[in-house]
C-alpha cells in the first residue's frame, strides 16, 4: 500500500479494509458485515487462506459471480449474490448460528455506529421514537464470535464523533470491539481505553483526538 | 399408502385460519415460498402472527401479504428492507405489532421449539435492551438471557426436490430457515420445484427427514421474486 504520499490525508474505504485484512491471521474462519466490511475479502495476503461465513448458511463463501451469473438462492447476508468456493458446505440457520455462538468463527469485521471505550459497540438502532428496530445476526456475533473488529469511518457525515466515552445509542453487545480501523487511525481498545496503535498518513495524534469522544492514550513504543 | 402430494397450492394451504401462527421459510427471496404465500392471500385469512426473518420485498411475497393486512404480528430479526415500504407503514401506523429477535436467537427459538425444548440460554442480547424484562442467569462466570422456544400452526417451505414421503432437499443458500420451521410446525406445507420417486433422494442427503413434513405441492418453475420487484408487480 502506497501512504508515503505527502499529500495524502487518511485512509480510503478500500485502505481501511486492507489494514483489517493484514490483521487476520492465516487459516482464520472470518465472517464480514455488511457495507465497508464485505471490502475485506478483496484484500487477503496472498500467502494466506480465510474461510468465509456467511451467516445466511454458507461456509467458504466467494467472490460476487460475473455479471449474469447471479443465482438468486445464492446469496450473502447482505442479500447480494455471491458464489461458493470449492471446499464449501451449506447449511441451515440452526448451524450457521451453532458456527457463531458455539465459539467456532475466529474473526467478525462489522460496522459500527458508536463505539464506547470499553470496546462497547451500537450498531443497530438509534434509538429513535419512528426508527424500526432491525438487528439481524449483530448481537449473536457479537456474543459469540471470538474476535470483533469494527470498521468505521471516525466520525459521522456531520463531523460527529463514533468513539465516544459512553455509547448513547442502544448497545449491540458490551465489551466486545477489540481494534478500530477508522480513516484516521488504527485504534486498540485496551483495559486502560483507546490507545493509537498507527495513525493515518498526513494525521497527527492530537487530530485524532480532536474527533474521538473519549480520552486517548499515544502510540505505545513495544 | 403414504402420499402427502397436494394437487394445487390453494389446496395445501386451504386449512389456514384467521388467528394462525405461520413461520415462513426464507432469508430475503431465498427460499421464500412466493406461490404459497400468494395462495394464502387469495385464501385471505388475517390476523395471522408470521415468524420469517425479514417482512419482504416489493409488494409481493411476504410484503404482499402483509401489504394485504392479513398479518397482525410479525416476529423477526430484521424488518427493514431497501425495496419495502409496506411494513414501515403499517408499523408506524400502529396497524401491525413487532417482535424484534436476533437472527442467532430466532433460529435457535424455531429450533428448540420443533425439539421439544421449551427455551434455553444464550448470551445473545446480555447488556442490550432486547434483554430487558428477561430472565438472566450467570453459568460459569457468563450472563446469559432466557430465551423460549417457537412453534407454530402452519409452516410454509420451499425446497428443491421432495418425494410423496415428504422427504426434501434444498438448494444452495435457499435452505436457510426452511429445515428448522419444518420441524417445529403442527403442519408443514412444502412447495417443492420437483416431485421425484421414493427411492430418487440418496438418504445421506436428504436435509429433512419425511417425518416433519405434512403435505408437498410441486411448483415446477416459481417466481423469482427480485424479478417480480424490478418489474413493479404487485399482488394484492
Amino acid at each position: 500500500m502506497n501512504t508515503e504520499n505527502s499529500k495524502v490525508k487518511g485512509w480510503t474505504r478500500e485502505q481501511m479494509a486492507e489494514l483489517a485484512a493484514m490483521d487476520i491471521p492465516d487459516g482464520s474462519y472470518v465472517n464480514l458485515g455488511i457495507g465497508i466490511p464485505e471490502l475485506v475479502a478483496k484484500f487477503v495476503p496472498e500467502d494466506r487462506e480465510f474461510i468465509y461465513h456467511t451467516e445466511n448458511g454458507l461456509l467458504g463463501m466467494g467472490p460476487a459471480p460475473e455479471p449474469g451469473q447471479e443465482d438468486s438462492e445464492l446469496i450473502n447476508a447482505g442479500k447480494k449474490a455471491v458464489t461458493a468456493l470449492p471446499g464449501a458446505s451449506f447449511f441451515h440457520h440452526g448451524d450457521s448460528f451453532t458456527m457463531i455462538r458455539g465459539g467456532h468463527i475466529d474473526v467478525c469485521v462489522l460496522g459500527a455506529m458508536q463505539i464506547s471505550q470499553e470496546g462497547d459497540l451500537a450498531n443497530w438502532s438509534t434509538g429513535a421514537p419512528d426508527a424500526i428496530p432491525a438487528v439481524g445476526g449483530a448481537m449473536d456475533l457479537v456474543a459469540g464470535v471470538k474476535t470483533i473488529f469494527v470498521i468505521s469511518q471516525h466520525t459521522t457525515k456531520n463531523g460527529v464523533a463514533k468513539l465516544v466515552e459512553k455509547c448513547s445509542y442502544p448497545l449491540t453487545g458490551k465489551k466486545v470491539v477489540t481494534r478500530v480501523f477508522s480513516d484516521l487511525a488504527i485504534i486498540d481498545v485496551t483495559p486502560e481505553g483507546f490507545r493509537v496503535r498507527r495513525l493515518a498518513p498526513g494525521i497527527t495524534f492530537e487530530e485524532v483526538c480532536e474527533k474521538t469522544d473519549a480520552p486517548l492514550l499515544p502510540i505505545k513504543a513495544y | 399408502m403414504i402420499d402427502k402430494r397436494i394437487k394445487t397450492v390453494a389446496e395445501a394451504i386451504a386449512d389456514i385460519t384467521d388467528g394462525s401462527v405461520v413461520m415462513i421459510g426464507g432469508f430475503g427471496e431465498a427460499g421464500s415460498p412466493s406461490e404459497l404465500i400468494h395462495a394464502l392471500i387469495d385464501h385471505g385469512a388475517k390476523d395471522l402472527t408470521v415468524i420469517n426473518n425479514n417482512t419482504g420485498n416489493g409488494e409481493v411475497g411476504l410484503a404482499a401479504l402483509i401489504g394485504n393486512e392479513q398479518v397482525s404480528k410479525m416476529i423477526c430479526s430484521y424488518p427493514r428492507s431497501s425495496h419495502s415500504k409496506v411494513f414501515p407503514t403499517l408499523y408506524r401506523a400502529g396497524k401491525i405489532a413487532l417482535e424484534i429477535v436476533p437472527q442467532g436467537t430466532l433460529a435457535e427459538r424455531i429450533r428448540a421449539g420443533g425439539a421439544g425444548i421449551p427455551a434455553f440460554y444464550t448470551a445473545t442480547t446480555v447488556d442490550t435492551p432486547l434483554a430487558d424484562g428477561k430472565e438472566i442467569r450467570n453459568i460459569d462466570g457468563r450472563d446469559y438471557v432466557l430465551e423460549y422456544g417457537l412453534k407454530a400452526d402452519f409452516a410454509l417451505i420451499k425446497c428443491e426436490k421432495a418425494d410423496r414421503l415428504g422427504n426434501l432437499i434444498y438448494n444452495k443458500t435457499a435452505r436457510n430457515f426452511n429445515p428448522i420451521m419444518c420441524t417445529a410446525a403442527n403442519t408443514t406445507i412444502v412447495q417443492a420445484r420437483k416431485i421425484v420417486a421414493v427411492g430418487d433422494l440418496d438418504p445421506e442427503i436428504v436435509v429433512t427427514p419425511n417425518v416433519y413434513v405434512d403435505r408437498v405441492v410441486e411448483v415446477a418453475n416459481p417466481v423469482i421474486e427480485s424479478q417480480l420487484v424490478e418489474e413493479g408487480v404487485c399482488y394484492i
